[in-house]
């Protein structure tokens, strides 16, 4: 009997240390991904604020901001800059409109549609490097199939990426080849999710089709357009695989993106001082531009909810 | 007959008999040369055994880590014997080149011990050496009893000894003063020309070029009067890779160099007069007759041009000429010839590329990683690679004076050993070696591709090249 009010006295306590200790250990899993990622990320700031080749050991030595410094008087850096942003500028934008083109096409839900939908992802389900080495195939001027329909409306001897006046066309077509399926597949989702009142009411009072698509579709629809292009915006700004399989960030410095200088600066020249300072500067600009998106996603949030 | 074939054998290895004569016994036993050859290695190794204890790390497990290459496709074939010879397991791991040097950097940098040795080439021991990844196997060569007998050192060409040694003190000369053994030459290239006799027997040209103007001449007919072929392949990818093999023997040949070494500092040459009119010429070249999309071109498009048919000549790797020699649209049809791209130089001074071996500083079994090094860069498996693999070119004096193998390459390889004679004594790698040799050579090779896009001319992009190394040497204390 005693024993019985002993456990009675005590299971409402452990009930209590129980309920507040559930928070952490629901939050445990969150803050271990958490430090996996911080970790590495404070040691590539820290490694950028050092001049550290690996083959120069001896000259290894903490130089504060001198990384930083270095690239403003860089022409290196700034094309490389540069080139990023034009980059994802060209691919997102292009993307965009492709993009919300064929998802209005693929806007109603019939089978050919659906077929049609299913059959356009396909690019996005091939690697983005066995992208690239199938383009550089059919862009080789002397058998490509790319290059052969481009010499039969008089383009002939075109370079495609060996040349720096259209790599960078190149480069681009492949991203959109690979990555338009992915804007289309989430502006198809947004279009089918919009409520049809609107439309219906618009249909009834004979409403031309152009001021629905610019009046109601676009603005019911600017939430997924900003969560497809931020999708596409990090991952582009990051581009990688595409541009270092077709040309290695050539010809001369023309697609010398962040991460292709980055991973040469490592990989190659076993730079890992300028090699991070390059990450982090790619961080804060992919940390801006994220910030800008999301801060207009949650202003359209704020006044469709002051709308309704 | 098994009991008289091993007879036959050992009495070839103990020197009481001649090949040919072994050849010609073998032959009366009724057994086929790849028999003959099987079991004459297997006599050497019982040879090898005799007089070395090659058991003493029985039992160990070496990891590899390799590039997928002919000279890995000879040391699999015989690589039964050393485990015979040793009682050792090997296990390796293959990466294309395209991503090997990536992983070597990636392995080695993080400290990892899980390669014992692998493949590397003399111009990484430059990065790997100082950052103290590697071995200095220079000790181990010395040690007799770390290394066998007739293990024979001095029988590998001195050129290649001298290449992959290094002091690491920039501009320091190779093989020179306090130099470290930092990998053991296990094959090699050197660049020369490899032709196309039927495309330039189309092209009506009688010979293969004597100078750099006459090759200009000749690709120019090639590409203007044989159908779907251009002239001169050479490589033109953003990679130190593009600078190495054709461009730096041509550039070499015209007395230019890459640096000027004044009191241990560097400072950059390759804008000098003889810089500047060789690479005028070599640009010219490329855009009168080289590939369309050259820029994009590594040694395998290079390679693969010529056994396709689609280039008539080559000036890079001769073993890159030798391999399109078999297997190809256009085999039998590859010919060799020793190219001094300068008329008023004396002979031809190729630069080389050495597969090497090295070993893993944090390898945490380097005597037994040793064996296995002095196995497969020893005579008796260069003699096995090349008298019946593509193990080619070999490092070995006495691998070079092998009856067989001479005899091999001449009947399959016609004028490839001319060729070889004619560039060997004038080759020797031609780079200054330092540290940051793989930084410094892309940005060259990037600025070969916008002089080549008429982005900008050759006197003023090399002397912004200059420039821009000066600068980078500056920066990291070394000019």
């Amino acid at each position: 009997m005693a024993t019985r009010a002993g456990e009675m006295a005590t299971t409402p306590r452990r009930r209590s240390a129980r309920h507040n200790l559930l928070p952490y250990l629901l939050s445990l899993p969150a803050l271990l991904v958490c430090i996996g990622i911080l970790i590495p990320f404070f040691t590539a700031v820290w490694y950028s604020l050092q001049r550290y080749n690996l083959a120069l050991p001896f000259t290894r030595a903490f130089i504060w901001f001198d990384n930083y410094k270095e690239f403003l008087s860089d022409a290196r850096f700034w094309n490389t800059v540069q080139v990023s942003l034009l980059y994802t500028f060209l691919t997102v934008g292009i993307e965009l409109l492709l993009g919300l083109g064929i998802a209005m096409l693929l806007r109603r839900a019939t089978l050919l549609n659906n077929i049609m939908s299913v059959a356009l992802m396909l690019p996005l389900m091939i690697a983005p490097a066995i992208a690239s080495l199938m383009w550089k195939l059919m862009t080789n001027p002397n058998f490509g199939i790319l290059s052969y329909l481009v010499s039969l409306v008089g383009l002939e001897n075109f370079k495609w990426a060996s040349d720096p006046s259209t790599a960078l066309l190149t480069v681009v077509l492949v991203d959109v080849w690979v990555y338009t399926p992915f804007m289309m597949v989430l502006l198809l989702a947004g279009l089918r999710a919009l409520p049809p009142q609107p439309f219906e009411a618009a249909e009834l009072d004979g409403v031309p089709a152009s001021f629905v698509f610019f009046r109601i579709t676009l603005p019911m629809l600017t939430p997924y357009i900003i969560t497809a292009s931020l999708f596409r915006m990090l991952d582009s700004i990051q581009q990688f695989d595409i541009i270092y399989a077709m040309t290695q960030g050539g010809p001369g410095d023309t697609l010398l993106v962040f991460q292709v200088a980055a991973y040469l600066e490592f990989f190659q020249y076993t730079n890992v001082g300028r090699s991070a300072a390059l990450l982090m500067v790619l961080w804060a600009i992919t940390f801006v531009l994220s910030n800008l998106f999301i801060k207009q996603w949650l202003r359209l949030r704020e006044r469709a909810r002051g709308a309704a | 007959m098994h009991r008289k074939a091993s007879d036959l054998t050992s009495a070839f290895v103990g020197r009481r008999m001649g090949r040919r004569e072994l050849v010609r016994r073998m032959g009366q036993l009724g057994l086929s040369a790849a028999a003959a050859n099987f079991l004459l290695n297997r006599a050497s190794t019982r040879v090898l055994a005799a007089d070395f204890d090659w058991k003493k790390h029985e039992g160990t497990s070496l990891q590899l880590l390799m590039n997928k290459h002919p000279y890995l496709d000879a040391m699999v074939a015989n690589l039964d014997n050393f485990k015979e010879l040793t009682g050792m397991d090997v296990q390796y791991d293959v990466f294309p080149e395209d991503v090997y040097f990536d992983k070597v950097t990636a392995t080695l940098s993080s400290g990892s011990s899980q390669y014992d040795a692998f493949m590397t080439g003399a111009y990484q021991t430059w990065q790997y050496g100082p950052a103290g990844w590697l071995v200095d196997m220079a000790e181990l060569i010395g040690d007799a009893e770390m290394t066998a007998p007739n293990y024979d050192w001095e029988d590998i060409l001195p050129n290649l000894r001298a290449s992959t040694a290094w002091s690491g003190v920039p501009g320091a000369a190779l093989g020179g003063d306090g130099a470290k053994q930092w990998a053991i030459p296990w094959g090699f290239e050197l660049n020369s020309l490899s032709y196309n006799r039927r495309i330039f027997e189309q092209a009506g040209i009688a010979n293969p070029p004597k100078d750099l103007a006459e090759l200009m001449e000749q690709a120019v007919k090639i590409t203007a009067d044989v159908p779907d072929v251009y002239g001169i392949g050479v490589r033109g990818s953003r990679s130190w890779a593009t600078i190495h093999p054709g461009y730096l023997s041509g550039f070499s040949n015209y007395g230019a160099s890459d640096f000027n070494v004044d009191n241990g500092k560097l400072t950059a040459a390759m804008n000098s007069d003889a810089g500047k009119t060789f690479t005028r010429q070599w640009v010219e070249m490329i855009q009168n007759s080289g590939p369309r999309n050259w820029s994009t071109y590594t040694w395998y498009q290079v390679g693969t041009d010529l056994g396709a048919g689609a280039s008539g000549m080559i000036y890079d790797a001769d073993i890159l000429g030798y391999f399109q020699n078999g297997g190809t649209a256009e085999a039998g049809n590859i010919a060799y010839s020793a190219f001094a791209p300068n008329p008023e130089a004396d002979a031809p001074t190729p630069n080389v590329w050495i597969w090497s071996l090295g070993m893993n500083a944090n390898g945490q079994q380097q005597d037994a990683a040793w064996y296995f090094v002095q196995w497969a860069s020893g005579t008796e498996h260069g003699l096995f690679g090349a008298r019946t693999m593509d193990f080619v070119n070999p490092v070995r004096q006495s691998v070079w004076e092998d009856e067989e193998f001479r005899a091999r390459i001449a009947k399959s390889y016609p004028g490839y050993l001319e060729q070889y004679e004619a560039s060997a004594p004038g080759s020797k790698i031609y780079f200054t070696p330092q540290p940051l040799f793989f930084n410094l050579t892309t940005e060259w090779a990037a600025s070969l591709q916008r002089m080549v896009a008429n982005e900008v001319p050759v006197d003023e992009g090399l002397d912004q090249l200059a420039e821009s190394v000066n600068g980078q040497l500056k920066s990291a204390g070394l000019g």
